[in-house]
This record gives structure tokens, sequence and C-alpha cells, in this order.
């Protein structure tokens, strides 16, 4: 065996004698440091196992001196956290809505607690803060689909619209276009009537056209101004504030296909308590009635 | 002398004992697939900053891309290094030729090619195990497992008729590696085919035990694939580049058995406050801890080899970034047992603090030490004198470790606050943030690591631009 132990007179140290391909080996000690180290992290673990959870059997397992359990730790930590909502929690849920507004705690808890809820169930759609997005209108303008008072507003959150909750809302717009109730132009002035109520007719004959085609058509649904119908959830027309988009393309699509947005209900969700607070949140964003 | 004449020395008479065609083809295709990596790792970095450029098509989501960057990164680009420069290490530390000659070598390199072409193309069809870093279906899975079987033969062939006495430090890492990974590839995707003709198949295991086997293998693929096999490049390539002998031949020892003794143990530190038994967590969480020493003894052995040939590090491209690549490697190694004890992975977990640890691992660890290696392996390879240029190798250094700081601090920040932000409660006992307002509060760190990404790519592109040019012996223009 070709064995040529070397002093290298850089570290002093000598070589294992081996050699591959030019590269040699010191024969330096383990560095003591790095030996302590490594002992003091053994000795960490076997305290480890001694005080908690560590060696399995075959049933159970040794659940170290200290008795420590994460999941117990969890569920105290979840009841503590319950404990301190639970005074609150309770008068809210017997207050009325409108006792919870007029107290000053209360209404300050509620819009807290609604906030939390809000970011966590409704922002996804109604976009933080409720300022709304192109299919999910705006919570925090002076203008409601269904009522924006404080019942109306509960009513919504808690059975939905168009949901599958046997009290949720309904109405549905026609599909003019798709189920062939309207001419493709019929549509069209119909769009310019629309959009002249907001004074933004592009076409003034075709609007005066539409005039008609409305009156006879969506009146009985958005009313002779278009200024919409609560009970049906019609939007009013001519206030700019759109859901799906004041252009033209937009309105002519909603008049031929429908939209018939959907809103969860959430009373089988939430807590009534959460429920309620919910409702003070919204009603406090800007536009509560 | 410099270790690279050296080499060009000796190549003369190695050119008809050693493989080396297949060793080159090899190194082609890492800069390859390193490049086609870091580019989808770019891109899903842009995803997550402006989600448009998932451009609503179901092939180029962030949920496909991203298993496409893990295995790219992983297994295209550090794999295909590793069997490169194990034949190239395993050849020449034995005096020998591989077993099997070149057929064998030829299939075990191409085959794993083939497997990654497959699985990749795979992913973006939607075809996906869900489990994490094992994601090919049950075809490609087979596939591999008759390679990696042939390479693991091939590789202790080579061992078994050296003509050196003993087994250099290097090829005890190498066959870790690969037969570690054999074991973990195969328990790990044991599934039943729904159809012989059909893509999808069902996993053996079910629930925790699922998630156990999952987390076992995975944090085994960290160990083995992603630790082990790159000790033996830094052990082969550090000493040699330095022209320095070995640190410690003790600690190599006592480092390498304790490595893979532990590691072994550590996957639950994936699982910690889940449904897994608290006393699996708590074992996961011990052998991680007592993983930090034996991790370090490798640190330790590359950088002090270095002693006597420090000022080597002002001009040899290929040790400045194995070196750098050797102090990353002690970071994340220090970061990992941090962060496996459990009130810390309270924290970390599910956050970007893991995303941060993963890359100072996979870019400063893996990706360095690979491109120490390519900067010393290409002109040995092809028999030049030196680099096509060092200057522009030195360029690639340094923007490319200011990629890796601007990625790994902006996860930092970014994991922490996102932490923080989830578990913070208002004085009336409600959460005080909403998931989505996290998200909006990581935006901009999300850009800043996107901008790292970038620079770790134009880094990479610079360095195939010099390699090419040094493959092609090109002379350097002047003043470089
Ligand atoms: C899946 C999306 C979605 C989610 C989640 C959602 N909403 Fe809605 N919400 C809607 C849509 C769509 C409408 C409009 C329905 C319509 O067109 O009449 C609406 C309407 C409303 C209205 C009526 C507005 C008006 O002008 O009368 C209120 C109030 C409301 N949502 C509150 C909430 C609250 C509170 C939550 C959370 C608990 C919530 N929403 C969650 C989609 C959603
Ligand atoms: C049966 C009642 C009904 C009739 C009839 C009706 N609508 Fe509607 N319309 C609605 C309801 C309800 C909505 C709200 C849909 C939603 O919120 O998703 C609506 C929404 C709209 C919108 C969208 C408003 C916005 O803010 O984006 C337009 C525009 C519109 N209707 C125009 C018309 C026109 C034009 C006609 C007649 C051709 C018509 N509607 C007939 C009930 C009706
Ligand atoms: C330009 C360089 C790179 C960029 C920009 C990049 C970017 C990313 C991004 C954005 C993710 C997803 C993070 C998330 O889901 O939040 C990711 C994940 C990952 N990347 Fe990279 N990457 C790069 C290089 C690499 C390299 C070289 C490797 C390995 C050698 C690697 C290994 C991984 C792994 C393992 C994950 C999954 C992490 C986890 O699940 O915890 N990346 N990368
Ligand atoms: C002593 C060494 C190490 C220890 C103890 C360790 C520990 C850990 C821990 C605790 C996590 C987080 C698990 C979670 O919360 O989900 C983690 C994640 C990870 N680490 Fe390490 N680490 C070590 C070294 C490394 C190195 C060197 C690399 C890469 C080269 C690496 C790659 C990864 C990857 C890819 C993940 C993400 C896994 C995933 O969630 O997809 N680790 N590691």
């Amino acid at each position: 065996m070709p064995t040529k132990i070397e002093k290298d007179s850089v570290t002093g140290q000598n070589t294992t004698g081996h050699e591959w391909d030019g590269i040699k080996e010191l024969n330096t000690p383990l560095p003591t440091w790095w030996l302590y180290v490594l002992y003091a992290t053994v000795l960490w673990s076997i305290g480890q196992f001694v005080l908690y959870p560590s060696i399995p059997g075959v049933r159970t397992y040794f659940s170290g001196v200290l008795g420590y359990s994460a999941r117990e730790e969890l569920v105290q930590k979840m009841q503590a956290a319950a404990d301190q909502k639970a005074p609150f929690l309770d008068r809210i849920r017997q207050a009325s809505l409108a006792d919870i507004r007029k107290t000053p705690e209360l209404l300050g808890y509620a819009v807290a607690g609604g906030r939390v809820a809000f970011a966590e169930n409704c922002a996804g759609c109604h976009q933080s803060g409720g300022a709304g997005a192109k299919g999910y209108p705006s919570l925090a303008d002076d203008e409601w689909l269904w009522g924006g008072n404080l019942a109306e507003i509960e009513r919504t959150i808690r059975y939905g619209i168009r949901s599958a909750h046997p009290d949720s809302r309904t109405s549905l717009m026609p599909r003019f276009g798709l189920d062939g109730v309207l001419e493709r132009d019929k549509i069209d002035d119909a769009a310019e009537f629309v959009l002249s109520l907001s004074n933004r007719a592009t076409n003034a004959d075709a609007a005066k056209r539409g005039a008609t085609v409305y009156a006879e058509n969506c009146a009985a649904c958005h009313g002779n101004a278009g200024a919409g119908q609560r009970e049906l959830g019609a939007p009013n027309l001519a206030d700019g504030i759109w859901i799906y988009g004041g252009d033209k393309a937009s309105i002519v699509k909603v008049i031929a296909e429908s939209r018939n947005g959907v809103m969860p209900a959430w009373t089988d969700r939430l807590d009534p308590a959460v429920i309620k607070m919910l409702t003070v949140y919204v009603h406090a964003l800007g536009g509560g009635e | 002398m410099t270790a690279t004449t050296m080499a060009v020395g000796a190549r003369s008479e190695s050119r008809e004992l050693y493989l080396e065609d297949v060793v080159r083809v090899s190194m082609v295709l890492t800069v390859f697939w390193g490049i086609a990596a870091f580019a989808v790792g770019l891109l899903i970095a842009l995803q997550l900053a402006f989600p448009v450029l998932n451009f609503d098509l179901e092939w180029t989501t962030f949920g496909r891309l991203r298993p496409l960057h893990t295995s790219a990164a992983i297994f295209a680009f550090g794999g295909t290094a590793l069997i490169g420069s194990s034949f190239h290490v395993v050849q020449r530390t034995c005096r020998a030729q591989l077993f099997g000659g070149e057929p064998v070598a030829w299939f075990i390199l191409m085959g794993y090619q083939l497997f990654i072409v497959v699985a990749a193309t795979g992913y973006l069809l939607g075809i996906t195990q869900s489990r994490e870093y094992a994601e090919p279906e049950w075809y490609a899975d087979l596939w591999l497992t008759l390679v990696w079987v042939v390479y693991l033969v091939a590789f202790v062939g080579t061992l078994v008729k050296r003509e050196e006495p003993h087994i250099y430090v290097a090829n005890w890492f190498f066959l870790a590696f690969i037969l570690t990974v054999a074991l973990l590839h195969v328990v790990n995707n044991l599934a039943m085919p729904v159809s012989v003709f059909g893509t999808k198949s069902y996993s053996a295991f079910a629930g925790v035990q699922d998630a156990l086997t999952q987390w076992w293998y995975a944090h085994n693929a960290v160990g083995f694939f992603l630790t082990a096999g790159f000790l033996g490049m830094m052990y082969y390539f550090i000493p040699k580049a330095a022209g320095r002998p070995v640190y410690s031949y003790r600690l190599s020892i006592v480092h390498f058995w304790s490595l893979i003794f532990l590691y072994i143990w550590a996957g639950p530190h994936h699982l910690h406050y889940t449904a897994l038994p608290e006393w699996a967590q708590m074992l996961g969480m011990a052998f991680s801890i007592m993983l930090w020493m034996p991790s370090w003894g490798g640190m330790i052995n590359g950088l002090m080899t270095l002693s006597g040939a420090w000022d080597k590090l002002r001009t040899d491209a290929s040790l400045r970034f194995s070196v750098t690549a050797v102090a990353f490697y002690g970071m994340s190694t220090f970061e990992g047992p941090v962060m496996s004890i459990r009130p810390v992975n309270a924290l970390s977990h599910y956050t970007d603090w893991t995303i941060g640890h993963v890359h100072s691992g996979a870019l400063g660890w893996v990706a360095f030490i690979v491109f120490g290696m390519l900067y010393h392996i290409v002109p040995v390879l092809w028999g030049r004198k030196d680099l096509y240029s060092r200057r522009l190798a030195e360029v690639h250094f340094w923007i490319s470790t200011i990629g890796i700081v601007l990625y790994i601090t902006a996860m930092w920040v970014s994991g922490i606050m996102q932490g923080l932000m989830w578990r913070a409660y208002d004085e009336l006992g409600f959460l005080q943030y909403s998931f989505v307002e996290t998200v909006q509060a990581m935006h901009p760190f999300y850009v800043i690591r996107a901008m790292g990404g970038a620079l770790f790519l134009i880094g990479a592109l610079v360095m195939a631009y010099n390699l090419w040019r040094t493959a092609r012996g090109d002379a350097a223009p002047a003043r470089v």
C-alpha cells in the first residue's frame, strides 16, 4: 500500500498517507468546540425526551415528566379566548340592533368584531372595507339594492340574495336577448335610453326609440324614471352607479343575458352575534340608513 | 503550477482510461437545466407579485409551474450536475473507468433526461401525484427506478474495481446519496395505478401515515439529494481547486456517519402542530437540533481546507463560488435546526420564511457549489488552460450573490411579518388582520424577490456565455 505520511508545513498536521487524483487528507483531530456543541445538542435531546412526549410504546407513548400536550394547550387557549369574548357576545346577542347602535360600548365592539368577520367572510367578493368590484356591489355608498337600514341589511346577510336558502331574497331580470324577448336593435335602443338617464346617450334618436321599449319592458321593475325598486332589488339606473359596468357594451350584455348576482346566506354558517356585528359594521361603512 | 494546469497535464494519459464525453454532455445539460429552472422560478416569483402573469391558461398557472420549477431546479439541474460530476469524481479517485463503460453511462444520463422530460410535460398537462418533490406519476417513477438502479450498480461497480486502496470521502457521500434516494423514491411512490393505460394512481398510504411517509421522503431528499450529493462534489472540487489537503479525515468520518444516521429521523419537523402524534413531532425536533454540528462538520472541512490557500479566492472563480456555497450551507443548516424548534416553527411554518430558508440552501449552497464545479471542470474537460474570462466569472459571482441576498432577506422580512400578522390580536380579542391584508403587505417583498431572481438568472446567462467561449477555446480578450 502506497502509504506515505507527510507533515503539512502550513498547519503542522500529518497527512493520512492516502492520495486520490492528487488529493490528500490531513489527520487533524476533531475541533473541540465542535465536539462539545455536538454533545450539548445530544444533552438537549435527552432532556427533551425526559420532559416532553417522546418514546412510543405499543399502545401509548411516554408522555414526558411535564405532562405537556400541545392539543390540550390549544383547547385551553381557545377557551380563554372564548371566555374573554363571551360577556360582550352575550350582550350583543340579547340587544336589539338599534340598541347596539345607541350604546357606544357595544357599538365599538360590534364594529371591531364586524370588521374582522367581514374581512374573513365577505371581502373576497365585496373587497376590503366593502369597496365593491365589478359584479359585487359597494357596501360603502348610499346606494342600496335591497335596502340600507339595519333590518334590511341583516335580512340580506342572513338569507342571502338568490341563494339556496328558502327565505332568500329573489327576483330575476328576464334574459331579453337570449330568450328572444327583444330584437337586437331594440336592446340597443333600450341601452341608449338607459344611458340617457345619466345623460350619456351616444345616439339621441335611438334613445328616443328606447324610451318606448323601456316603458313596455323595464319600467315595471326599474321605475319610469329608472329610480329602481327595492322590493325587487332592481337597481337605480339613473345614478351613475353600476354593478356590472356603465359602458354601453356592458349594459347591452346585461339586458341581453341578464346577470342576477348571487349573495350567499350566512345564517347557517355564522353565529347570530356575528351576523349582528356584521350588520352594524356594514351599516357603519358609510351608507347606513 | 496551478490546479488547472496540473489537471491538463494529467489529461492526456487519462483520455483513454476515463469516460469524458458523457461528463461533458452532462455539464452542457446542467447549464441548460439551470437556466430553465431559474427562468421558471423567476416567472412564478413574478406571478406571485402580479397574478395576471398566470395568463388565464391552465398550463401556465402557478399551480402547474411551481412543481415544474422545483423539479427543474432540484432534479434536472441538481440531478444532472450530480450524475455528471459523480462520474467524473468516481473515475478519477478510483483510477478506474466507470463500470459498464460507455453504454451504461449514456443509458444513465439519457434515461434520466427522459424521466425529466416526461415528468415536466406531465406537470404542464396537470398530471401529478400531488406529493411535493415526488409529483411524477407511476409510469415515470418506474422508469426512474430502473435508471437509478443502473446508476447504483455502475457506481458500486466502479468502487469495486478501483485501483486505489481506499475509497475517497467524496465517494462515500455520492454512494449515500444514490443508495438513499433509491430507497426514498421506491417507498414514497408505492402506489396502485388505476389502469395500465391511465396516468392516475393511488398511494399505498393514507392519512397521517401518508403525510409522514411523504415528509420522511422530502426531508431526506433535502438530506441526501441536496446535501450529501453536493457534499461529495465539495470534497473533490474544493481541495482540487485549492491544491490543499482536506482539513480533517477524522472529522469527515464522524460528520459523515452522524449526518447519515440523524437525517433519517428529522422528517417530522415538517409536520409540527399537525395530526402527527406529538411524540413523533418532538422526536423530529430533537434529531434536527442534533443535526446542526454534523452539518457544520462538512462546512468546517470545506472552509478549513483553504488554510494556506486563502489568497486563491481572489483569483480562482471556482473556489470563490464553492467557498461561498459552503458558507451558505453553514447558514441554512443553522437556520434549519432553529426553525425545527416548535415555538419557532409555529411562527415560520406556512410562511415565506420557509421559502427563504429553502433558497438560501438552494441558491446559496446547491447552485453555487454547482457553479464552482462548472468553472473548474469545464476547462479540465475541454482541455483549456483557463476560463475564457475570469472577469465575467467575477461579474457572475457578484450579481448572483446580490440576487441571493435580495431573495432571502425579502423572504425573511415577508415571512416573519406574515407570521406575526396572522397571530396579531387586538385588545378586544379579535384577529387584527385578515388573510388578504397579509397578502397585500407581502406584495413589495414579492417584487424584491423577483428582482433577486432576475439577477440570479442574468448571472447564470453570463456564466453560460463564459463557459461556452471557454469550451470553444477562445482566447480571452485583453484586459479580462
Ligand atoms: C360570493 C360572493 C359574496 C360574498 C362572499 C358575500 N356577498 Fe354580499 N353580495 C354579493 C352579491 C353578488 C350581491 C349583490 C346581489 C344582487 O345583485 O342583488 C351582494 C349583496 C350584498 C348586500 C346587499 C347590498 C345592497 O345594496 O342591498 C349586502 C348588505 C351584502 N351583500 C353583505 C354581505 C356580507 C356582510 C357578507 C359577508 C358575511 C357578504 N355580503 C358576502 C356577493 C357576495
Ligand atoms: C323583473 C324585473 C326586471 C325587469 C323587467 C328588468 N330588470 Fe333590469 N334588473 C333587474 C334586477 C333585479 C337587476 C339586478 C340584477 C343583479 O343585481 O344581479 C337588474 C339589473 C339591470 C341592469 C344592471 C344595472 C347595474 O348596476 O349594472 C341594467 C342595465 C338593467 N337591469 C336594465 C334593464 C332594462 C333595459 C330592462 C328592460 C329591457 C330591464 N332591466 C328589465 C330587474 C329587472
Ligand atoms: C432564479 C432563481 C429562483 C427563483 C426566482 C425561485 C423562485 C421560487 C418561487 C417563487 C417559489 C415558490 C414560493 C412559494 O410558493 O411561495 C419557489 C419554490 C421553490 N424553489 Fe425556487 N427559485 C429559484 C431557484 C431555485 C433553485 C436553484 C432551487 C433548487 C436547487 C429552488 C428550489 C425551490 C424549492 C425546493 C421550492 C419549494 C419550496 C417549498 O415548497 O417550501 N429554487 N422558488
Ligand atoms: C440541519 C439541516 C437542516 C434542518 C434541521 C432543516 C430544517 C427545516 C425546517 C424546520 C423546515 C421547515 C418545515 C416547515 O415548517 O414546513 C425546512 C424546510 C425546508 N428545507 Fe431545511 N433544514 C436543513 C437544511 C436544509 C438545506 C441544506 C436545504 C437545501 C439545500 C434545505 C431545504 C429545505 C426545503 C426545500 C424545505 C421546504 C420543504 C417544503 O415545505 O416544501 N434544508 N427545513
